[in-house]
């Protein structure tokens, strides 16, 4: 425990408020990081997602590219992209956005995927035009999905921005290899704790957004899973609207 | 590609290296996750609490994970035992939710015929919940596998020795074909264990593979009129 107090006696020395490298300029940078490849990547992927998932199409396409894409060793594509176009931030912002594109492009077609299709239909019978649809309809209903996939694109993108430090100069990460470097244990396992931190502040915002975008009406109307009831009909049980249809 | 014929023999240690640090956690997961995905489904408050503790427990990013974990169990920093157990806990997390739901899957029905042939509690889980909900943790340990393989990269910045060293050497010498290899030795690694773990499910799930043929072969002959 003598270890934990160091790395909390590293986190509040004032040594450490002061400079370029300070502890809230690094947390800045590590936000300002994931938010801004959120965002990029959000203005690539959900277009599409939302293409895919309106029209159907090419949604073989999308899985195949994403789930490859999941498989690549986030600190390979880190390093090969920074030899390309040098240190700095310019790699980890190109390798982060890539990677925080596959889960967003599922979150908004899968959020589409899971509507009701008599929900889109209805729409559509009472003469809504397709923008309609899109905005009034599958967008709200397909949200919580969508914020889903931007939660673990988020959760990614903390995570792979603090191997980032290692071909640039910035971020929480930048404390862990100093810290290994020098065998600072204290510095190391404090810089640790941050990102801790903030990966689990993180991951309790988008919980909740998650949570508070669920459309009322569907929230309302969804009733408690009865897990005891028995999933098979049985003679009598047939839902009234299959009687006399034959 | 001449990096790689003049470099297979290092590639090939760090192929071994990666199999020691991924192999462990992925059979780990799954023996450790079966009573506590188990645990999950039988009680709404144990359900609450393994959940959200396995949830918080993944969204740790593994860099940090690696550095903290030390000062936790008293293992040396760069030792593969330390690795091996920062990807269990990822593996357990993953695979908890996916035995819960598995479990959760099996046909109520099912379940009461085996309690009313007289099936205790433990041959339940044994003969009844587990093989039914196989196809499920199946699926499960697949994405374990991919993951895990992947993750065991990052352990090359702490220094443990796997294929992600093959990205730390190679940016530290600006050998991009170092790089490239490493990444294709671990896609390909990853592809290795998902497809072994797809014939470990054809041994032990032979009648998943019957179901499939039976379907197959349904679909060759006309429908059959069936007469209420």
């Amino acid at each position: 425990m003598n270890i934990f107090g160091d790395a909390l006696g590293w986190i509040l020395d004032p040594a450490n408020y002061a400079g370029p490298g300070a502890i809230p300029v690094r947390v800045l940078e590590h936000l300002g990081f994931t938010f801004l490849t959120l965002v990029v990547a959000s203005a690539i992927a959900i277009p599409f997602g939302f293409a895919i998932g309106h029209t159907g199409r090419g949604r073989g396409l999308a899985v195949a590219t994403s789930g490859g894409l999941r498989a690549i060793p986030t600190l390979g594509l880190l390093t090969l992209v920074a030899l390309w176009i040098g240190i700095g931030l310019g790699a980890p912002y190109v390798a982060l956005t890539v990677l925080a594109i596959p889960p967003i492009l599922a979150g908004a077609y899968a959020g589409f995927e899971a509507i009701d299709r008599g929900a889109i239909d209805a729409a559509r019978a009472v003469g809504m035009s397709e923008a309609q649809i899109l905005t009034q309809v599958e967008i709200p209903l397909g949200l919580p999905l969508l914020i889903g996939g931007l939660r673990s694109a988020a959760l990614q993108v903390v995570a792979t921005a603090t191997l980032a430090a290692y071909v640039a100069d910035f971020g929480l990460g930048r404390y862990l290899f100093s810290g290994l470097k020098t065998r600072d244990y204290a510095e190391m396992l404090g810089g640790s704790i941050l990102v801790i931190l903030l990966a689990l502040a993180l991951e309790a915002v988008f919980a909740t957004i998650q949570r508070v975008v669920v459309p009322r009406g569907v929230a309302t109307t969804r009733l408690p899973v009865d897990r005891a009831r028995s999933a098979r009909p049985r003679p009598g049980m047939e839902p009234a609207i299959t009687k006399g249809n034959p | 590609m001449t990096w790689v014929w003049e470099n297979l023999d290092l590639i090939w240690d760090r192929t071994l290296d990666h199999l020691i640090l991924s192999v462990p956690p992925i059979i780990l997961s799954f023996v450790i996750a079966l009573p506590l995905g188990w645990l999950a489904n039988r009680y709404r408050l144990s359900r609450g609490v393994i959940l959200t503790a396995s949830g918080l427990l993944y969204a740790i990013p593994s860099f940090p994970m690696f550095i903290v974990l030390p000062a936790l169990v008293g293992t040396t920093l760069r030792s593969p035992l330390n690795l091996v157990i920062a990807l269990t806990i990822y593996g357990v997390a993953l695979m908890v939710r996916v035995v819960a739901d598995g479990l959760a899957s099996v046909d109520a029905d099912v379940q009461r015929s085996a309690v009313a042939v007289g099936f205790s509690a433990w041959t339940n889980f044994w003969q009844v919940e587990l093989p039914l909900s196989g196809p499920v943790l199946l699926a499960g340990l697949r994405v374990v596998a991919v993951s895990t393989v992947s993750l065991a990269t990052v352990g090359a910045v702490i220094g443990a020795q796997s294929l992600g060293s093959l990205f730390t050497d190679g940016f530290q010498r600006g050998i991009q074909a170092e790089i490239i290899t490493g990444i294709v030795a671990t896609v390909l690694l990853a592809l290795l264990l998902d497809a072994a773990l797809v014939a470990a499910g054809r041994l032990a799930l032979p009648w998943t593979r019957a179901r499939k043929a039976v379907k197959a072969d349904a679909r060759l002959r006309p429908p059959v009129e069936v007469t209420p």
